[in-house]
């Protein structure tokens, strides 16, 4: 708290330098760590993005779902489609105050490059429970390309606040056993 | 060696209304001492406001308990958010400032009517976002209010005035120290808590500038003058001032640790230049932090979120880590000064643990540097920050950092602030000796109950996470967990207040004659200029518990990361 003699420029302590070697070299670790695992690891966050507008992408999904529809499934109460398209396309997941669309059916073990926008709020789209998160926003079609390592029902939380109905957001993600 | 005595002599006269501080021999300006009061007051209110609010949301979350209807649960989360991460730390900060930059300087306050008009903005600010949040219906945003969720104009307006207010407060800091510097009131470099306090008012700066780059453009748009505002330029504008405003309270807070030390133990620095090269990596490497909220946006590249998040952040965390050393290390040779220096942690077991000031410093070091800060290096991670994007473990990592770390230590520094600037005896006293105990260990379950929540997938911001249908049962316990912590951080932080204002409602103003509060007479600052270079560098007195200490959790740190990256390789594939 006291001002020191303008001779405070001194030399470090042993135990200085080692902690601060030590403490360094952990960090340059920590660095290298992200573009090793961008490299070589099989979890990356999605880059792909769009410039989209919520009418373009709304007619989007609206034909998605026209064409791959297998059948329904109630979510919360509500009736949704279900739709499974062919292994290696492109999936569409809209997100709208407060409702997750289509209800999607992947296979195990299948890429899927998978859309994800929102028509009105930013959303948030939280894949349960295999803990995938990722943020939603209006304007932006966010292409995440996936391949479900387990098979089951899934569900898509909403976590990015999106005003009063928020926690009621939910949706579905059916995955079946690799064929 | 360092001196308390001014090199200019004060003269009695109408620019120089100041008193003498019995304690510390420094100079008190009485503007300053009206600035500090009126600022503290206005964080302890806040902090109590924002107190009431963390009650009831907690016991909401707490899914057995669910206690407030929906919109009451986010309209007080909105209002909790701003109380506590906007108004209290920052109104305290700025008592800070004026501390650092006068009375520590043994100088006067050259800008006092400018620092009234700050100061009155922000109260302004704060109050009105207050209002609005609790009587607008749409303006339950929460503080980050994300376009184009649009909230009632006046929610922006206040915080423009907040703040204007508060880059206000900060310009006379700089207008202190340099009139302090020309008129020779210091003698020597600055001293190393102003050098801290600088380096936060450095940061500060910057970041209300992009606050204001964030918000201005959002008032305008919700009048309707701006037609379109893209949501993701005002993430990345908001954060730009959201994540520096944390490295401000960092930087303010290790600043405040140092001077706890000394208030308490009696440090000397051990290295000065060590210190302020800490200081330096927080002033250089924190600015494009932004991207650590950004990190699953859509539209960004890997090496833009890799560069700012790495460059940007991992020499930073490097000066804390340096903070972490040289702390308890100069905590360490003092107390060995003194005799302690049975074993690697004898001095430890002789520390004045009933002192409140020294129990919240190190309870705050270990808090902010065991949970908060390895739990935020992990999930500033791009691609771990996939697992834990908006889940509850990121609440649990920043009621880690600025709650037990930052609100812990500037609990603390108040008791010493009550004698020695309201000049009030401070009441209750065994209270104090026991809060910040009773707050760290409520804040370390309620972190750690956060964070086990959220690896489990549970929501942040979310009234009912029934609703998923997919919470396994595990997170009752780790959610029963977080509401036992979060009633007993409440008890703390009632005590807290309660202290507080006891202290300084009630009894007869009184010049403080002793520094310590509860463990003798002596009076550590003093103590701090006699430790003799020989002692500091004396075999004996060598900080081999504190470099133990460090290595420790370097080893947790490295178990803590790893782990994640073994979760993360158990999820999905995704690219
Ligand atoms: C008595 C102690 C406290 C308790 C029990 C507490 C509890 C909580 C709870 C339950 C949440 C909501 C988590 C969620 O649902 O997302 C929350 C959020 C938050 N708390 Fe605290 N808190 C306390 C003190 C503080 C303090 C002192 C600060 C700041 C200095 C703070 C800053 C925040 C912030 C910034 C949020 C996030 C708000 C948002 O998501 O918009 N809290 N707290
Ligand atoms: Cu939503
Ligand atoms: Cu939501």
């Amino acid at each position: 708290m006291l001002a020191p003699e303008k001779n405070w420029w001194k030399p470090m302590g042993r135990m200085e330098k080692s902690w601060l070697t030590v403490a360094f070299v952990w960090c340059v670790f920590l660095t290298v760590m992200m573009p090793l695992w961008y490299f070589y690891g099989k979890q990356n966050v999605p880059t792909e993005t769009y410039k989209t507008s919520p009418a373009d992408y709304g007619a989007k999904v609206n034909a998605f779902v026209e064409q791959y529809t297998i059948g329904e499934d109630t979510v919360n109460g509500v009736t949704l489609p279900v739709v499974a398209a062919p292994p290696g396309s492109d999936v569409y997941i809209r997100a709208s105050t407060w409702q997750w669309y289509p209800i999607l059916q992947l296979e195990k073990g299948e890429e899927y490059r998978l859309h994800i926008s929102s028509l009105d709020l930013q959303h948030g789209f939280s894949l349960q429970p295999v803990n995938i998160n990722l943020q939603v926003i209006p304007g932006y079609d966010y292409v995440a390309t996936i391949t479900p390592t387990s098979s089951g029902e899934f569900t898509i939380v909403c976590n990015e606040y999106c005003f009063v109905g928020h926690h009621t957001m939910v949706g579905k993600v059916i995955v079946t056993e690799e064929k | 060696m360092a001196s308390l005595a001014p090199t200019t002599p004060w003269t009695a006269g109408a620019k120089d209304d100041y008193r003498d501080c019995p304690v510390t021999t420094l100079k008190v300006d009485m503007n300053t001492e009206r600035l500090i009061i009126a600022n503290a007051v206005m964080a302890v209110v806040t902090l109590a406001l924002g107190g009431i609010a963390a009650l009831l949301i907690a016991l909401t979350r707490w899914q057995a308990i669910h206690l407030l209807p929906a919109v009451w649960f986010y309209r007080l989360l909105t209002l909790h958010g701003i109380d506590m991460l906007i108004a209290w730390i920052v109104f305290f900060e700025m008592a800070g400032l004026h501390f650092g930059s006068t009375i520590l300087l043994n100088a006067r306050h050259a800008a006092p009517k400018l620092a009234w008009t700050g100061f009155i903005m922000m109260t302004v600010g704060g109050l009105m976002a207050n209002a609005v949040v609790l009587f607008d219906p749409n303006s339950n945003v929460m503080f980050s209010a994300y376009v184009p969720m649009k909230a009632h104009p006046l929610f922006y307006l206040s915080y423009i005035l907040f703040a204007v207010g508060a880059l206000i407060t900060v310009i006379t800091f700089f207008i202190n120290i340099v009139v302090a510097k020309r008129e020779g009131r210091f003698s020597g470099s600055l001293p190393l808590v102003v050098f801290g306090l600088m380096t936060a008012a450095i940061l500060a700066t910057y970041t209300l500038l992009e606050g204001a780059a964030a918000i201005v453009p959002a008032f305008f748009w919700s009048l309707g003058i701006l037609k379109t505002y893209d949501p993701g330029i005002y993430r990345n504008f908001f954060w730009g001032f959201g994540h520096p405003a944390q490295q401000v309270n960092l930087a303010a807070m290790v600043s405040i640790w140092y001077a706890l030390a000394q208030m308490t133990v009696g440090i000397r620095p051990v290295n000065e230049k060590f210190s302020r090269l800490a200081f330096i990596l927080y002033l250089f490497f924190i600015n494009l932090g932004s991207a650590h909220h950004l990190l699953v946006d859509p539209g960004l590249s890997f090496a833009w979120k890799a560069v700012n998040t790495s460059y940007a952040m991992y020499l930073a965390v490097l000066g804390s880590m340096m903070h972490a050393f040289s702390i308890p290390a100069a905590l360490e040779i003092a107390l060995r000064a003194k005799g302690y220096r049975k074993g690697l942690f004898g001095w430890l077991r002789n520390a004045p643990w009933g002192e409140p000031g020294f129990s919240a410093l190190v309870l705050s070091m270990f808090l902010f540097g065991w949970i908060g800060g390895v739990t935020g290096v992990t999930i500033g991670t791009e691609q771990i920050n996939m697992l834990v994007h908006n889940t509850l473990r990121l609440p649990g990592h920043f009621h880690a950092t600025v709650v037990s770390g930052t609100t812990l230590a500037f609990m603390g520094f108040t008791y010493y602030v009550i004698p020695l600037i309201f000049r009030k005896e401070l009441k209750l006293k065994s209270w104090a000796k026991w809060q910040p105990y009773i707050f760290g260990f409520g804040m370390l379950l309620t972190s750690m109950g956060m964070i086990v929540s959220g690896l489990q997938g549970v929501a942040r911001r979310n009234w009912d996470i029934t609703f998923a249908g997919v919470v396994p049962g595990t997170v009752e316990i780790s959610l029963a967990v977080f509401g036992v912590g979060a009633i007993l951080a409440v008890i703390g932080g009632i005590m807290y207040v309660t202290i507080v204002l006891t202290s300084i409602l009630t009894g007869p103003r009184l010049e403080a004659s002793n520094l310590l509060l509860l463990t003798g007479t002596h009076n550590p600052i003093i103590d701090s200029t006699k430790l003799t270079d020989h002692q500091m560098e004396d075999k004996q007195n060598q900080p081999k518990g504190a470099l133990v200490l460090v290595f420790a959790f370097l080893v947790w740190f490295a178990i803590y990361y790893f782990t994640n990256w073994w979760l993360l390789g158990r999820t999905w594939f995704i690219r």
